[in-house]
C-alpha cells in the first residue's frame, strides 16, 4: 500500500526527534520502478532537517542524483551487489556495468562535495545464486570504496546469514576496506539479525542499519519479515552498555505511529512486549 | 567437549521444551493424542532430550492434567531422554510410577517471583525440592534444576547475578546434574547474560550449565550466542517457539528450536538434529493449535519452499 506523503513526512520528523543521527529519507528512482517512492521530491522538501542529522537518499543514476541535489539532498547512496544474477534480475545489467553507471554519480557527487554511501547486496547469500563467496563481497566493496564511497553497508539481503557466515565474510572484507568504513545491514527473515549484528560489533563494526518497527518485508519470501527492528537493536545495544544517543521510548512511539498509519502490527518484539507490561 | 578453533563448543545439546513449557503457556488445551503425536514426531528428529510433561496438580496447570497418559503413551526412543517436571514429592512418585526416568525441579532467583508463583520463599521451595532430589538420588534418577528469573523478574525488575549463582549452587550441590538458567521474561541482553554467567561459572562447572532463553524482546539468539561463546553447551528451546509469555500479553515466549538449529548449523556446531524434521513437527503442532509458527526459519522456509 502506498503511504501518503504527509505520513512519510511525519514519520521522518518523529524519527528526527529520537536521537537518531542518520535517517534514509527516500529514493530518487523512477516511479515506474518504485511507485512507493514517487513523491521523493515532496518528501525531501517537506521534512524538517534538524542540524546534526543526515538525511541520505538513494540515487540509482545521474538523473536521480541531480534531482536529489535540486531537492536539497546533502548525502546520497548507491548500491551494488555481490551476485551477478541478482544484479541482472534487479537492474538488468552486470555488476561491472552497474558500477560504471555509478561512476558518473560519484564524479558529480565529488564535484558537489556530497558524501556517497555504498550498499552491497547479497553479502551472505543470494536468492538466485545461493552461496556467495566472501572474496566477491570484498572485491565489490573495495571497488566501491576506492570509487569514493565513504562507507560501505554490507547487506544480508535475504537474511540467510548466521554468525558463522557473517564472521567469515567480514574477516575477508576487512582485509580490503578499513573497519571504520564498514556498516552492516541485516535482515531478520530467519531470525538471525541480532546475533549477526552482535558478531559484527565484536569484530569492530560500529555502524548498523535498522528499520523502525521492522518495516519492510522480504520480496523473496512472501509473508516473511525483512529489516531488523530498530527498537530491538537499540534494546540490545543499551543492554551492552553501548552508546547510541537514541531514546528507545520515543523510537517505540514512532513505531506505534507508523504501524497505526499502515494499519499493521509491529515487527518489533520490544514494542510488542513493552506495551503490555 | 573440546572447543573448536573458533572457541565455540563442537557439539551442543538441545533440550526441547515445547511439549511442556511450550504447551503449558498456550491458551488452547491440546488433546492428549496430539501431545503424544507431537512428542513422537520430535523423537525422530535427532533431539537428544524432550521435556514431556509436568506432574503438577491439574488445579494449577490444566494443560498438564493428562501427564500420566502422555508419559505412558509416548514412544521411548533409545538415546533420547524424556525428563518431566516434578514440583513436589507426590508428583515425583507419580512420575516414577508412570515410567519417568529423569525429573526436573525449579527454583527462582527472585523472592517475589517465588512467592507469587508457588506461594513460598526461595528457601522453602528449595527445602521442598530437597525431598524430591533425595528420593531421586536413591533411585538413581537424574535431576535437572531450573533457575527462573536469571536475567530479570516481572516483579523485582533487575536481578543480581550473585543471587542467581547462590540459588544455582544450592540446587547443584543438592544433586542436580545440570542447571538451566532461565531468562523467564526475556528481558536479558548479551550484556546481562555475560555478567550473570560470569558469576554463576564461579560456582558451577561449565559442563553443568544450560541456558533457557525467552525471545519476548527478540534477544534470545544473541543471548544464546553469548552463552555459547562463553562455553555453555546445552540450550533449551521450543519447537515453533510454542509458549507465550504470561507476563506480557500477546508477546512471545520460548525461542524457536528451528531458529536455534539454523544458527548453530551456520556456526558449524553439531547438534545431531534434523532441521527439516523439526520444522515438520512444528508445522504439525501449529496446524493442530490453529496458530502461526513463531519460528522465523519455518516462516521463511515455507514461504520460499526451500530449506537453506
Amino acid at each position: 500500500n502506498v503511504v501518503p506523503t504527509p505520513v512519510k513526512i511525519s514519520l521522518i520528523n518523529m524519527l528526527s526527534e529520537t536521537g537518531l543521527q542518520v535517517i534514509e529519507a527516500t529514493s530518487f528512482v523512477s516511479p515506474k520502478w518504485v511507485p512507493q517512492m514517487a513523491d521523493h521530491t515532496e518528501v525531501m522538501q517537506g521534512i524538517n532537517k534538524l542540524p546534526g542529522i543526515s538525511y541520505p537518499v538513494l540515487t540509482p543514476n545521474l538523473k536521480g542524483f541531480q534531482a536529489a541535489v535540486a531537492a536539497g539532498a546533502k548525502e546520497v547512496s548507491i548500491f551494488g551487489a555481490a551476485s551477478e544474477r541478482f544484479t541482472q534480475k534487479n537492474i538488468n545489467c552486470s555488476i561491472e556495468e552497474s558500477l560504471e553507471r555509478f561512476e558518473e554519480v560519484m564524479k558529480a557527487a565529488r564535484e558537489a562535495n556530497i558524501p556517497v554511501r555504498g550498499y552491497v547486496s547479497c553479502v551472505l547469500g543470494c536468492p538466485y545464486e545461493g552461496k556467495i563467496s566472501a572474496a566477491k563481497v570484498a572485491e565489490v566493496s573495495k571497488k566501491m570504496y576506492s570509487m569514493g564511497c565513504y562507507e560501505i553497508s554490507l547487506g544480508d539481503t535475504i537474511g540467510v546469514g548466521t554468525p558463522g557466515s557473517m564472521k567469515e565474510m567480514l574477516a575477508v572484507v576487512m582485509k580490503e576496506v578499513p573497519v571504520g568504513a564498514l556498516a552492516v545491514h541485516c535482515h531478520d527473515t530467519y531470525g538471525q539479525a541480532l546475533a549477526n549484528i552482535l558478531v559484527a560489533l565484536q569484530m569492530g563494526v560500529s555502524v548498523v542499519d535498522a528499520s523502525v518497527a521492522g518495516l519492510g518485508g522480504c520480496p523473496y519470501a512472501q509473508g516473511a519479515s525483512g529489516n531488523v527492528a530498530t527498537e530491538d537493536l537499540v534494546y540490545m545495544l543499551n543492554g551492552l552498555g553501548i552508546h547510541t544517543g537514541v531514546d528507545l521510548q520515543k523510537l517505540m512511539d514512532t513505531g506505534t505511529f507508523i504501524c497505526n498509519a499502515l494499519n499493521r502490527k509491529t515487527n518489533s518484539k520490544v514494542s510488542q512486549a513493552s506495551c503490555r507490561l | 567437549q573440546e572447543p573448536q578453533a573458533s572457541g565455540l563448543p563442537e557439539y551442543i545439546k538441545i533440550v526441547e521444551v515445547g511439549p511442556r513449557d511450550g504447551l503449558q503457556n498456550e491458551k488452547v488445551i491440546v488433546p492428549t493424542d496430539t501431545k503424544i503425536e507431537l512428542i513422537n514426531q520430535l523423537s525422530k528428529t535427532g533431539l537428544p532430550a524432550i521435556e514431556v510433561t509436568s506432574f503438577v496438580s491439574s488445579k494449577w496447570v490444566p494443560q498438564m492434567a493428562d501427564h500420566e497418559e502422555v508419559m505412558r503413551g509416548i514412544e521411548r526412543h533409545p538415546g533420547v531422554q524424556y525428563p518431566v517436571l516434578t514440583p513436589n514429592l507426590q508428583g515425583f512418585h507419580s512420575a516414577i510410577a508412570a515410567g519417568a526416568t529423569e525429573v526436573s525441579v525449579f527454583g527462582a532467583a527472585s523472592e517475589s517471583f517465588s512467592k507469587m508463583n508457588i506461594n513460598c520463599s526461595i528457601e522453602e521451595s528449595i527445602e521442598r525440592f530437597e525431598e524430591v532430589i533425595k528420593s531421586a538420588r536413591n533411585m538413581n534418577i537424574p535431576v535437572r534444576g531450573y533457575v527462573s528469573c536469571a536475567l530479570g523478574c516481572p516483579y523485582e525488575g533487575n536481578i543480581v547475578p550473585d543471587k542467581v549463582a547462590e540459588v544455582s549452587k544450592r540446587l547443584y550441590s543438592m544433586g542436580c546434574y545440570e542447571i538451566s538458567l532461565g531468562d523467564t521474561i526475556g528481558v536479558g541482553t548479551p550484556g546481562s547474560m555475560r555478567k550473570m554467567l560470569e558469576a554463576v561459572m564461579k560456582e558451577i562447572p561449565l559442563t553443568a550449565l544450560a541456558v533457557h532463553c525467552h525471545d519476548t524482546y527478540g534477544q534470545a539468539l544473541a543471548n544464546i550466542l553469548t552463552a555459547i561463546q562463553m562455553g555453555v553447551a546445552v540450550v533449551d528451546s521450543s519447537v515453533a517457539g510454542l509458549g507465550g509469555c504470561p507476563y506480557a500479553k500477546g508477546a512471545t515466549g520460548n525461542v524457536a528450536t528451528e531458529d536455534v538449529i539454523y544458527m548453530l548449523n551456520g556456526l558449524g556446531i553439531n547438534t545431531g538434529v534434523n532441521l527439516r524434521a523439526v520444522m515438520e513437527a512444528g508445522n504439525f503442532i501449529c496446524t493442530a493449535l490453529n496458530k502461526k509458527t513463531n519460528s522465523k526459519v519455518a516462516q521463511a522456509s515455507f514461504s520460499t519452499g526451500t530449506i537453506n
